[in-house]
């Protein structure tokens, strides 16, 4: 599994942390609760770095063993911060038949990052993910919330040169 | 009273392509017109032919425009809506013939469908519960509370036939009745709308375009096996579907369709909802119900089966969307009527989601027993480009590749696993010939490498080995015992794996070891890729007669491998080439060929 290992100073704000309290408080004793405050934690950070997790640990009262534990399992989790651009290409099966491995290729040659990484800048991220579920579109890739769809291998270019 | 309707779809894919500018542009120039009193803009779920979005639909008329665009909208107020003039250019083609404009019921995509599951998406607007309850809506619980027993309900759903739509087909009234049985207490019921399955999105169409038929069967299932409380499970990378969702349940309790004494019958029960965080394995029930209690979602060895001791150790049913949805159907329409539907021992319709290689990708719901030609030749259109069909995958990954020699089997569950494949959630992707079944079998043995929990051995470790096996034959360093050993293997972790993931894993390579053997023993003897695409097994040739010796492609050769002087035919040095294909892009007399 990649980037189990927080590499990126951890700059969380106070104002950060009281809001995360107040997610922790809202589910605290609740069934299951942790999964919630995870979601919940990587809308407030954008990630979940070790600080945070710790965080978490004493307030729900869970072995931080336990939290490191669900937070490498899911892939939406990510202890690493991601790019002011997320970029992500579907390689789910329908866009895969349809060359979305080409497109994803050739992402990683032009921005120089493999997938789950971040450009030293800080500007682009790249993730290979498993359908968006706009198969109809096929292959799409996803800049943040904006879908690009019926793409070919040359509209990576035009696409990036929109951010750049 | 509204004189029409304009019905955008709201789906994922119509949304992808656009379709909320559109729905705000109807309105602006419907405002703009004056005829807000007049007409009725509905934002709807997916009406299934996504490849065409955005789509909108003009009512009366049943007008289907396809692929409509933000400027589109004002031609389409301005002579449809104000004048009756249809705009006929931006019809969808198949509902034009000549100067008539057929229904879209007559058109080849819909003809052979029959929406039981899908009645209501891309017809009500799902954020509006009134248009649910106009459509017969909560009427099947208000009959199972106040007329019918919980064994009257597991005896129509046992008539009915109806088995699981997520993939294994079990009879869902034995399930029920299974943990109706267990001794009164706190019980469970779950909703599994994890949709996993890549490239598989019907689960998502019903929760986006019909969020209160699930609602209303979970609550169906808590009457008849004595729960008060439910939980829906649904991938939180399907933002609309759970904003859909919360508003329902909103409504529904606002309306008292949940919350306690449900049509005053002293019976309570309430839904909440959980979000998956991306893992494939959590659409595994027993994974599924670990991941709603906050851990690692890994399987758990069964028995004790679900309904014995299930979500935090209490009895608990799960069904996946598309069967929730079916069941009220069943409760007002009876269980003859559903078991009219399909094959012998598949009753009832499914939905697929059609996708890859073919025409008319989108939403299918097809009576049980319809043969695989009728879906991807008559309802799908056919592969693109003139290119031949060569397989339909079914099952994601766990199911197998369908050859072309096999398309006029008749779909259901047994024949499905009968040819070593299975019905999975329903995602049918198509292939064409320039696919490669070796790269295929590869990509999904990647997947479940990396959507494997880790728990049991024969998975974490026999799938990896499958993975390293195939990936060598791809790079043309494969053997033929490989080939038997990929066997032998694979027979050894459906048998021993944990879970249903696990289990199934290797169906993938077994099907195409089974029908494309030829393919594999190409890679292995020849070291060739028939259908081009594994790139280690790729050359890259110039053809002398057509080289004019422009010196384009030896310019744009990254790492030098092209030789030649102008005007003179260019060779490529095999040893220097990397087969980045950067040459055949830039050649302008198509010299240059990859073989």
């Amino acid at each position: 599994m990649a980037n189990t290992k927080t590499v990126v100073p951890f700059t969380g704000t106070a104002e950060q942390e009281q809001r995360l309290q107040k997610v922790i408080e809202e589910h605290k004793g609740q069934k299951g609760a942790l999964m919630p405050v995870l979601q919940g934690a990587q809308e407030i950070y954008g990630y979940l770095p070790i600080e945070v997790q710790k965080m978490i640990s004493l307030g729900l009262d869970i072995p931080l063993e336990e939290i490191y534990g669900v937070a490498t399992f899911y892939s939406q989790f990510t202890l690493n911060p991601k790019g002011q651009y997320k970029i992500s290409v579907c390689l789910g099966t329908a866009c895969y038949v349809k060359g979305s491995g080409d497109i994803f290729q050739r992402l990683q040659e032009k921005l120089g990052i493999q997938s789950g990484m971040c450009t030293p800048d800080g500007k682009f991220s790249l993730d290979a993910c498993r359908c968006v579920g706009a198969c109809g579109l096929a292959p799409v890739l996803m800049v943040n919330d904006e879908v690009y769809g019926r793409l070919t291998v040359d509209d990576v270019d035009t696409i990036l040169a929109k951010y750049q | 009273m509204y004189r029409s309707h304009v019905l955008c779809c709201g789906g994922t894919g119509c949304t992808s392509s656009g379709s909320a500018k559109i729905i705000e542009e109807f309105e602006k120039e419907i405002a703009a017109t004056g005829l807000t009193e007049e007409v009725k803009v509905v934002k709807t779920g997916c009406f299934g032919l996504c490849a065409l979005g955005p789509v909108v639909i003009v009512y009366p008329e049943g007008s289907f425009y396809s692929r409509v665009k933000p400027e589109d909208v004002k031609e389409i107020v301005d002579e449809h809506l104000l004048k009756g003039r249809i705009v006929k250019r931006l019809l969808y083609t198949e509902t034009v013939v000549e100067d008539k404009i057929k229904s879209l019921d007559e058109t080849d995509f819909y003809k052979k469908q029959k929406r039981v599951a899908l009645r209501n998406c891309g017809v009500i607007d799902p954020e509006d519960i009134n248009e649910y309850i106009a459509y017969d809506g909560y009427m099947a619980l208000g009959k199972v509370l106040t007329e019918m027993t919980p064994e009257d309900v597991i005896e129509t759903l046992k008539v009915s036939g109806l088995r699981g739509r997520g993939g294994a087909g079990f009879p869902t009234w034995l399930k029920w009745n299974f943990a109706k049985a267990q001794p009164p207490g706190q019980k469970y019921v779950c909703c599994n709308a994890d949709e996993g399955d890549p490239g598989a999105f019907m689960d998502r169409s019903v929760l986006e375009g019909d969020p209160h038929s699930v609602l209303e069967a979970m609550a169906i299932a808590g009457y008849t096996i004595g729960a008060s409380q439910g939980y829906i499970y649904v991938r939180a990378e399907y933002p609309i579907a759970v904003k859909r969702l919360e508003i329902a349940l909103n409504q529904a309790r606002e309306m008292g369709f949940l919350g306690k004494n449900i049509f005053e019958t002293g019976f309570d029960f309430d839904i909440d909802i959980r979000l998956g965080a991306g893992a494939f394995v959590c659409g595994e029930e027993t994974a599924l119900m670990t991941s709603i209690e906050g851990h690692r979602g890994e399987p758990r060895p069964r028995p004790p089966f679900p309904a014995v001791k299930g979500l935090f150790g209490k009895p608990s049913i799960l069904n996946n969307v598309e069967t929730w949805a079916n069941i009220p159907q069943i409760i007002l329409n009876g269980p003859e009527w559903f078991a009219s539907m399909g094959t012998e021992k598949s009753k009832g319709t499914k939905v697929f989601a059609l996708g890859g290689k073919i025409h008319n990708t989108g939403l299918v719901e097809v009576p049980m027993g319809t043969t695989l030609r009728e879906i991807v030749e008559e309802i799908g259109g056919g592969c693109p480009n003139g290119k031949k069909f060569k397989a339909a995958q079914t099952g994601g990954p766990s199911g197998g590749c369908i050859p072309a020699s096999l398309i006029d089997t008749e779909i259901d569950y047994d024949n499905l696993i009968a040819i070593g494949s299975m019905m999975g959630s329903g995602g049918l992707i198509v292939m064409d010939e320039d696919n490669c079944m070796v790269d295929i079998a590869k990509f999904f043995l990647e997947f479940t490498v990396d959507e494997s929990c880790g728990k049991c051995t024969p998975c974490r470790i026999g799938t990896k080995r499958l993975y390293e096996m195939l990936d060598r034959i791809t790079r043309g360093e494969g053997k033929m015992e490989d080939l038997d050993k990929m066997e032998e293997l694979c027979y050894y972790i459906k048998e021993n794996a944990l879970c249903g993931l696990g289990q199934t894993a290797p169906n993938p390579v077994l099907s195409t070891l089974k029908y494309f053997r030829d393919e594999y023993e190409a890679h292995v003897k020849e070291k060739r890729c028939p259908a081009g695409v594994c790139k280690h097994l790729l050359q890259y040739q110039i053809v002398a007669d057509k080289c004019k010796g422009c010196t384009l492609c030896a310019r744009n050769c990254p790492v030098g491998a092209i030789a030649g002087t102008v005007k003179n035919p260019h060779v490529i040095d095999q040893s220097k080439c990397i087969k980045c294909g950067a040459c055949i892009e830039k050649c302008k007399f198509g010299a240059i060929v990859r073989k």
